[in-house]
Parts: structure tokens; sequence; C-alpha cells
């Protein structure tokens, strides 16, 4: 393989890897704010289909786009509804969510499946795409990449740089104290839940209008990726920088199992499509194993200079949930 | 007195749940341009309209039932056993490799198969012990280790359908090639019906019930679930609690997965475990984790699911209307109960 086939390669890591990163952001800033939205999965796959019917019958891709978003965020409405105001498991209403979207997904867009619909074009940007490496790699891309890019440095800035990003923390990792220093708690979580399902119902159409252009179903691949972008979220700590790390690393890993197969004749094909997934979600073990009593009273047993180093390795991998993640807060 | 009143009250929240989620229903099917009536009317033709349409969901029912049954386990002791699906994929894979090793032996076929349904059972029990590891001892999330364990199963179900036990020539996803008749569970005559998985299911359901209603091993499992904290203040081991829980949940899980392959599919394919896994959790929420309500629960989806396979034949819509209105039911379910209870608030307070 030339230099040229792995630049078009990666490239194509970088593109595949765009839906993943809106997922997992979305994710990420839901989660800080202590609201998990488990229905990632279901909701990914129902704005695929919707955007892709929206974008058919009206010719737009940009109203495709918007459609995706509002699913993402009545999905996330719903999950917030039941869990914030109703006092109903975060866990059982979204794992209810993702079946259910899903099936209306699948039975829904029964009557546009394999149809042929409008395409995210790539708009290479000036100068910079002409940087050799670099510019095909990073910017002969659709403007969602892009946007993928901003997102994370955006995302990141926000969170861990500004005053509404410290609140957001706050009302994550210790609610009561957050609404002493004047934080409308519910309010901001549910304005971060719906934000966030927004950018995962982004996901949807960055694939069926994007890089899975189309409809098929039950067979349109896409089934996975919400549970990819939830693991990925704990992987990354709940940080968007680490969590796109590992979102790129998931592209890079399905790219190689396409680019491997001819090289192992005697593993099928369809083990090599489906081996990231299983990877990707015991990495967790890595990030989590810290937090297992046996592990520290292994290394209690350890001498000095091993366990310092041992300790030190896990805990620049460990990462731990906002405290208020999944609980309640109700002002007395 | 008031008692009386707030059952009733809490009659109508259910009820009301119910008309909500057969409401979205019509709903979604009027969005496809579909008549609900019809539609719905064919899936009780198609569910209960017969002998062989009633035993057909008595099929679907017996591996949902020990899938349910087996998550009331580990929902007793406060896990989300995610992992199912994959647990009744590794059932239905050691049954078919127990069946594949002594198809050639002298055992006689009933040992064959008892043989191969218990090589099912510690299957599931083994991919169960393994999420349950890596839950206790690794502190990875049930929900995710499950999950990346269930993926594991498929990639490994492809892999043998695909590799080593592919059918004489090429392997395809119609699976490998399938027993002899001899190796089968013997069926009611002229239905698909095996009064075997009947009696496997009933088991596996009475079983859970008497250990979590008649134990001090259910008694003490709920202890962990309600408050693990201080469930090991008061001296029981908690780690090995949840061990054995998703034991016994594998363990049917698993059974569930050799039902399918003895009784059902006689060989494996690609998605063996049908999805029952998922719809078990679903069941276990809509009950509130009650075992007695559950059979009748899983026999009610069972019968949606059987029903729906008529959809696509005669209005050519797709049979996933079941999972609509099964998802949407226990959505109801939840936010009405949610609702019923703020409205309690609200009075007392």
């Amino acid at each position: 393989m030339d230099l040229a086939a792995i630049i078009i390669g990666l490239a194509g890591v970088m593109a595949t890897a765009a839906p993943v990163i809106f997922a997992t952001v979305g994710e990420t800033l839901s989660e800080r704010s202590g609201v998990i939205n488990l229905s990632v999965n279901g909701t990914i796959i129902l704005s695929a289909m919707t955007s892709f019917a929206v974008a058919v019958s009206t010719e737009s891709l940009f109203l495709g786009f918007v459609a995706g978003m509002i699913v993402g965020a009545l999905v996330a409405l719903i999950v917030a509804f039941t869990s914030l105001t109703l006092h109903q498991s975060q866990v059982a209403v979204g794992f209810v969510l993702t079946l259910t979207t899903a099936s209306l997904a699948y039975f829904l867009g029964n009557p546009i499946m394999g149809l042929s619909g409008p395409r995210v074009r790539s708009l290479p940007l000036p100068l910079l795409s002409e940087i050799p490496i670099l510019g095909p790699l990073f910017f002969q891309h659709t403007p969602l990449v892009y946007l993928s890019y901003l997102l994370i440095a955006g995302a990141w800035f926000w969170i861990f740089k500004t005053r509404p990003g410290l609140m957001l923390q706050g009302v994550g990792e210790r609610p009561a104290a957050a609404f002493a220093r004047g934080g409308n708690v519910r309010r901001l979580r549910y304005f971060y839940t719906i934000l966030g399902g927004a950018l995962v119902g982004l996901a949807g159409p960055t694939y069926s209008l994007g890089v899975k252009a189309g409809w098929k179903g039950t067979i349109s691949g896409l089934d996975g990726i919400g549970w990819i972008a939830l693991a990925l979220t704990i992987f990354g700590g709940w940080d968007p920088l680490r969590a796109a790390l590992g979102a790129y690393l998931f592209a890079l890993l399905q790219w190689l199992g396409l680019v491997l197969q001819p090289s192992l004749p005697g593993i099928p094909s369809q083990v090599l499509q489906v081996a990231p997934f299983p990877l990707m979600i015991l990495t967790l073990l890595l990030v989590t194993i810290g937090n297992a009593d046996w592990v520290s009273r292994t290394l209690a047993g350890l001498p000095e200079d091993a366990r310092r180093l041992v300790t030190r390795g896990l805990r620049s991998l460990y990462v731990s949930p906002p405290a208020g993640l999944g609980t309640p807060f109700e002002k007395e | 007195m008031q008692r009386e009143s707030s059952r009733l009250i809490d009659l109508g929240f259910r009820f009301s749940a119910i008309i909500l989620a057969l409401l979205f229903t019509t709903l979604v099917l009027l969005v496809a341009g579909a008549p609900p009536i019809e539609a719905f009317r064919h899936i009780i033709l198609g569910s209960v309209g017969s002998v062989g349409k009633i035993s057909d969901v008595l099929v679907a029912w017996v591996p949902l039932l020990l899938a349910t049954a087996g998550l009331l386990v580990t929902f007793s002791a406060g896990l989300w056993n995610i992992g199912i699906e994959g647990q009744i994929t590794l059932g239905a894979i050691f049954t078919t490799g127990a069946l594949r090793a002594l198809q050639a032996s002298s055992l006689p076929p009933a040992a064959s198969i008892a043989v191969a349904v218990l090589a099912g059972a510690v299957g599931g029990a083994l991919w169960a012990l393994l999420a349950g590891a890596l839950k206790t001892y690794g502190g990875v999330n049930e929900i995710f280790g499950g999950l990346g364990l269930d993926f594991v199963a498929t990639a490994l179900t492809l892999w043998l359908i695909f590799g080593p036990w592919k059918r004489p020539g090429v392997g395809s996803m119609s699976g490998t090639e399938p027993f002899d008749v001899t190796l089968w569970l013997p069926l009611f005559p002229g239905l698909r019906l095996s009064p075997w998985a009947l009696v496997i299911g009933l088991g596996g359901i009475v079983v859970v019930y008497l250990l979590l209603q008649g134990t001090y091993f259910g008694l003490k499992l709920k202890a962990v679930g309600r408050n693990h904290r201080a469930a090991f203040l008061s001296g029981i081991p908690t780690s090995r609690y949840m061990m054995l829980s998703f034991l016994i949940c594998g363990s049917l899980a698993g059974l569930a997965g050799a039902v399918q392959v003895t009784a059902v599919y006689h060989r494996l394919i690609p998605s063996i475990s049908s999805g029952y896994g998922w719809l078990g959790l679903l069941v276990s929420m809509l009950v509130n984790f009650q075992v007695v309500p559950a059979a009748f629960v899983a026999f009610f989806f069972a019968a949606l699911n059987i029903g729906s396979i008529q959809l696509p034949i005669v209005l050519k819509l797709d049979s996933t209307l079941s999972g609509v209105l099964q998802g949407s039911l226990v959505l109801f379910v939840l936010a009405m109960e949610g609702a019923r209870r703020r409205l309690v608030r609200l009075r007392e307070g």
C-alpha cells in the first residue's frame, strides 16, 4: 500500500469519526449535567431515517439535518421529562427509548428503503487543503467534518474555560452547591439534555445524508454506533478532547478491519466488521479497573517503586463520572 | 377506604397508560398510511386466531419466559444484565457444539439432547459470569461490559457459521447444517411446539418464583439490590451474591438458547437470540419486576411478535410495529407511574 492510499484511508477515518463525535460530545454534555441519555443508539437510527425521508421529499439537505436534530432533541426531552419531572429511572427510560425509536425507524422507514437521495458534497478549504499530506487528510472534507473539529474544541472550551461551563460541571458534580450558588439545577439539566440530544440527532443525518448515504432498514449499519458513543463518553472521562480521541481510534479500527481483510483469509469479513465494537467497550476495563478494591489491595502488597509506577499508570487512564450522574435533585 | 381509592387510582393510571400506547401506535400507523383497525385485527388473528397460531406464540413464549425469569434474578440484585442477548447466543453455541460432537457417537438421541441442553445452560452461565467478573472485579459497568460481550457473541456466531462450522460447500447467513430429526426435541403432532420446551420454560419461571419468594437467598439478594452498602455492612457477601445472580440468569438465558437450537431452528443461525433478551428487559420493567405478572406479559409480548408477522404479508408493513407497541407501552407505564407518584405527593404535601 502506498502513501497516497494510506492518506485517503486516514482521511476516510476523519470522515467516519465525525458522526460518532457528534453523538459522543452530545452525550458528554448531557452526562456532565447529571443526566444519562441511554437512548443514543435508537436516536441515531431514527434521526438517520427521518432526515433521509425529509431530505428526499423536500429535496433540501438543510431541512433533513434540522429534522434529525429535532428528533434527537425530542427523544432527549422525553428522557428529561420522565426522569427530572416524573422521577423515573434514567436508565430504564433511556433503554426503552433506544429500542422503541429503532423499531419506529424500521417501521416508518420501510417505504423509503433503498431510495436514492441527496448527499452532502465535500468542500475543500481554500489554501489549507493545498498543504501536502495535512491538506488531503484534514481539509478536503464535507462541512460536517469541519463542524466536528469545531465542536470538539468548542465543547472543551465551554466546559472547562467558561463561567456557564463551570456551572455545568457544578450541576453534575454537586447539584446542591450549584443550587446554592444560584443555578437552576433542573432547568440547566433540561437544557443540556436537550442540547446533547440535538447533537446526537445530528449524527443520524451525518450518516444517512453523508458517510453512509441512504436508508437501508436494518442493514443500514447504524445499529451499535450509539452504544459505542456511550462507551466513548466514559472512555473519554467526560472530556470532549479525550472522547474525540476515542472516536478516531474507533474509526481507525473499523478502517483497519477493512484493510486487513485480504491478508487474513482465515477470518470471515463479518467478524472483522464487528471486531472494533467489543474492543472499544473492553477498553473501558482499562479506564475503570482502578475503581476495584482488589486492585488497590494488590497494589498495597507491591514493593514501593513498582506500586508508585503502576498507580501512576492507572491514574493517568482512570476516569470517574460526575458525582451527581443519574441521581435526582430536589430543592428543599 | 383510603386504600381502596388509591388502588382505583393506581388501576386508572395503568389503564390510561395502555390506552395512550394504543393511541400512539395508531398514530404511527396513520403516519405510515396504513389502516389501524385492519392492522390490529391481523395482529390478533395472527397470534390467537387458530390452534396453530397459539402454539407459535408459545414457541416464542418459552425463550422469552426463560430470559425474563433470569433477568428478574439479576434485577433483584440491582443489576442491569444487558449482556443477556450474548448469554442466549452462547447457550445456543454450546448446545450446537455439543450436538455436533455427539451426533456421530453411539449415545441414544435423548441423552445427546439432554447433554446439549445442559451444555447450553453452562455456556450462558459462563458468559454471564464474565460480565459479572468485569462488573465486580473490573469496575466495568455491567451495561457496557454486557454489551461488549453481546458483540463478541455475535462475532463468535458469525465466525463459527462462516468458518469451522460452515455448511458443506460455502457458509451462508442461513446458518449451519440442520441436525438430523432424531436430535430435535419432539414436537406436538402437527404443531411447531415442543412439550419439552414448555416444561423447560415453565420450570425456569417456577424455580425463580420459589427462589425469590421463598428462600433466604432471595431475601438477601433483594437486600443487595435495594441497598448495596447496608447489605454489605450487615454481613452479606455482596460480590458473591451478585456473581450468583449472574450465574442463575446466565444459566436460564443459556437454556433459552438451547431451546432455540433443539426445538425451533435445529441449527445455529446468525440471530439465534431473536431479541428475546431485549424483550425480556422490557417485560421485567413493565411488570415492576414481579414474577407472576411477568409470565402473562411475556405471553402477551410473544403474541404481539408472532401476530405482527402478518403485517408484511398482508399489509406490506414492517413487522417492527410490535416493537413500537411494546416499547411505547413500557414507556407510558413508567411515565404514568411517575405522574401517579407526583399526584400522591401533591395530595399529601
